[in-house]
């Protein structure tokens, strides 16, 4: 019906329901990756609450499922799920920015089953086998021991390999297809996230070598090589929500990764102050990592003010509140919450207490579980035919509106929670006491640490609702929807 | 093109983005030289692993203004002096335990880790163990059995039984004792070791 309204310049922004339909194969794969991620995203807050219980209840599960091993599988679920978000949101959007199909579609979906096969197998050794005795064999087979990096050396090599097929596809699509700036952008960038990764494939004794390396991975990917990702991800989700203009999402995109990693690479610094690096890192550390929060703030700066100079039209609600959630998410979690922490004078009482939980939360929350969900909207959209996701649901956006508030107003009151603790416990275990075990201990029972891990769980409950309903909505949304999408007009051609 | 001024031009932040991220990379790399020169062990601020032989204390330094590891005398590790290899294997066989063991989802160790127990960066100084005469049988009992060994601190947050073998256990307390030589520019800051040696 609404076909027949839908003029020349509409049509470059949205296909209409008919051809819609039929998604590609590589489209149909993306759906598969954010299945898994979502799946491991509810693994993530099941095996969160495990941990967080163990700090009120320490005799739970103890000897059995050792808090170690659950903030193990608690943190490794949220870096694979991330990461198929990411690699299902690429493989969505490469046909379109290309404009070709994907090259090898059939090395795509073989590694798909290869890398989800490997998670599985790493997350059941994780749970099953948990430890292993002081020797190599553990580190290639069941638990390399190292935070977010804990898959053993097998898997990282599998790994690697699945990351170069994936990025085979979608570099070899390009080179067959067209290039613009966000698809240069990315590729350059997946070479560097996938790089990154080496670092942290190796054994040493050394324990201050060991650290510098595993911060590389780390700090590298979440502050530098992720950012950008998600910036290249992020502009073109605002063409397509919004129908923002190419020219503007692409100069957006150059001025953030100048930006970024103009102020995070040499920001790094921020954890080389106490690993027994040189002294000038307190120096450097501090300057350049004070100013990362900058490029944030642009991202916000460009999302609000795209969103409003195009009056909050789109074609995808729950798609636009959740990249909005994700420009204010990544601004405060990373920009603020990582600001108060990061100069030396300030990071050595807070080093390695709840304040770094705190803003660890905030900062993959805000940064990257929101994006990933806004992705998926707007796939789920054009899977159920290109439906309308605007105003008026049949539910009236019931689902989605809770979600998105339950899961934000949990990830802030969560992070809330953590900053008292940790204000407490750097006053009192480091400030006062001085670090020893006992202080650690006295920190640890100060009465405002112990309210805050209750509150923490009780936030961690109702995210976990939230997700639920999250995932529900997923199920249906858009299910028996008669009307075509919204036609965002746009700015003019986003070709 | 006339009506977009250079500073909104594409083209410029596009070369401004090139630049900037292969400049700082460059930086990056050449600090990477010389930071890791200075942290093999051995090198100074990192401690050759034969440290283990020494007396390790923790100390103000006037002119840094906080405290740094200070080597002293000779004290053997469970009473006998090793050679540079023979130490060397036992820090290894401690921080192969650490990664195998999974023990910094639990610790912090140099701060980074998991927040659920002590940081273990001064852990081979930490007055917990009593005195210098004690500490190595404590250690060794608290890792053996740190159930039958807890200390809590009336929390009921006890560490589970790693099942370390005699040989991990010394393993890891080398590993320990090596760490706690580490110069980390003062931190943690404030820390009061366990009296030794009447120095
Ligand atoms: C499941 C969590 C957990 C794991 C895993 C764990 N620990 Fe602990 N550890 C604790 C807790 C809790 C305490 C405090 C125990 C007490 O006070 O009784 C502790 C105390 C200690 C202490 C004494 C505290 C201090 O400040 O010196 C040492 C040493 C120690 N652990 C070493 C290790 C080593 C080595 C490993 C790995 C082989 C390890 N821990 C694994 C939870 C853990
Ligand atoms: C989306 C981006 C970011 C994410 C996902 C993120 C996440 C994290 C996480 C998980 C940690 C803890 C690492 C550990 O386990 O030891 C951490 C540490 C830290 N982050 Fe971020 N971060 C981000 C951006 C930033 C920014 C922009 C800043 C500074 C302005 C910053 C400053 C810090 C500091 C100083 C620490 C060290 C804390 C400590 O000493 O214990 N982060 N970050
Ligand atoms: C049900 C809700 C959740 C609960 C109860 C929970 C609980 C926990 C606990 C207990 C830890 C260990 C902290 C410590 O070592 O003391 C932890 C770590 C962590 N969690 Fe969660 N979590 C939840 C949801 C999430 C979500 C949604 C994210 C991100 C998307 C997340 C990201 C992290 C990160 C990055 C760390 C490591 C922090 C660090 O090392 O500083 N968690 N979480
Ligand atoms: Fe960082």
């Amino acid at each position: 019906m609404a076909e027949a309204t839908a003029d020349i310049a509409a049509t470059e922004v949205r296909a209409t329901p008919a051809a819609a339909k039929a998604l590609s194969a590589a489209q149909r794969l993306a759906l598969r990756y954010f299945l898994v991620a979502m799946v491991l995203f509810l693994v993530q807050m099941v095996f969160g609450l495990l941990a967080g219980l163990q700090f009120l209840m320490p005799d739970f599960l103890h000897g059995a499922l050792d808090f170690n091993v659950n903030r193990m599988v608690h943190i490794n679920a949220m870096i694979v799920w991330m990461l198929y978000g990411f690699i299902g949101s690429i493989y969505w959007l490469v046909e379109d920015e290309a404009g070709v199909p994907l090259v090898g579609i059939r090395l795509a979906q073989a590694t798909f089953w290869v890398l989800t096969i490997a998670v599985a197998v790493v997350v059941i050794v994780f749970l099953v086998v948990q430890v292993g005795p002081g020797e190599m064999r553990s580190i290639w087979l069941i638990n390399e021991g190292r935070e977010y990096i804990e898959a053993p050396r097998w898997a990282d090599i599998g790994i690697v390999l699945c990351m170069a097929a994936f990025f085979y596809n979608v570099a070899a699509t390009f080179m067959k297809g067209r290039w613009s700036g966000i698809s240069g952008t990315l590729v350059l960038d997946l070479i560097a996230l996938a790089g990154l990764y080496f670092a942290g494939m190796f054994y040493t004794t050394n324990i201050s070598v060991d650290q510098y390396w595993w911060w590389w991975v780390v700090h590298l990917w979440v502050e530098a090589t992720w950012e950008v990702l998600v910036g290249c991800i992020m502009a073109w989700g605002l063409m397509k929500t919004l129908g923002v203009r190419r020219k503007i999402v692409t100069t957006w995109l150059y001025i953030e990764v100048a930006l970024m990693f103009g102020s995070g690479i040499l920001g790094l610094g921020h954890h080389y102050f106490w690993i027994g690096t040189p002294e000038y890192w307190l120096g450097i550390g501090g300057f350049f990592s004070a100013l990362e929060p900058i490029p944030l703030v642009a991202m916000v700066v460009h999302a609000v003010y795209d969103a409003g100079r195009h009056g909050f039209q789109s074609n995808n609600h729950p798609a636009l509140a959740w990249l909005i959630a994700h420009a204010f998410g990544n601004f405060l979690g990373a920009g603020v919450w990582g600001f108060i922490q990061t100069l030396p004078q300030i990071n050595l009482y807070t080093h390695g207490t709840q304040w770094t939980a705190s803003h660890g939360h905030l900062a993959f929350f805000g940064a990257y579980a929101t994006i990933v969900v806004a992705f998926v909207y707007l796939a789920l959209q054009r899977w159920r035919g290109d439906v309308w996701m605007s105003g008026g649901l049949p539910d009236k956006g019931r689902k989605w509106k809770w979600a998105l508030a339950l899961l934000n107003v949990g990830a802030l009151g969560m992070t809330i929670a953590l900053l008292i603790a940790g204000y407490e416990q750097s006053f009192t275990e480091r400030a006062i006491g001085g670090s020893t075990w006992q202080a650690y201990f006295a920190g640890q029972t100060t009465v405002w640490f112990v309210q805050a891990m209750y509150w923490r769980m009780a936030f961690g409950v109702l995210m976990t609702v939230g997700l639920l309903l999250l995932l529900w909505d997923f199920l249906t949304i858009g299910r028996g929807e008669t009307r075509a999408a919204k036609v965002v007009p746009g700015d003019a051609n986003t070709r | 093109m006339s009506s977009t001024p250079w500073w909104a031009a594409e083209d410029f932040w596009r070369k401004c983005a090139i630049f900037v991220t292969a400049f700082m990379a460059l930086v990056l790399i050449l600090l990477t030289f010389h930071s890791l020169a200075a942290i093999q062990s051995g090198a100074g601020r990192v401690p050759a692993y034969s440290v283990i032989n020494h007396r390790i204390d923790y100390r103000m330094d006037s002119e840094r203004g906080y405290q740094i590891p200070v080597i002293g005398a000779e004290a053997p590790l469970f009473g006998r002096k090793l050679t540079d290899a023979e130490a060397e294997q036992l820090v290894d066989l401690g921080k192969l335990t650490v990664q195998a063991k999974n023990c910094m989802n639990c610790h912090t160790l140099l701060g980074n880790g998991a927040y659920f127990a002590p940081d273990l960066t001064k852990s081979w100084l930490d007055p917990g163990w009593g005195n210098e005469q004690a500490r190595e049988v404590l250690m060794t009992l608290f890792l053996k059995d740190p159930v039958a060994n807890a200390r809590t601190f009336g929390t009921g947050r006890s560490m589970p039984n790693m099942r370390l073998t005699d040989d991990e256990v010394r393993g890891v307390i080398a590993f320990l004792k090596w760490m706690s030589a580490v110069d980390t520019n003062g931190f943690p800051r404030g820390f009061e070791p366990l009296p030794q040696g009447g120095a």
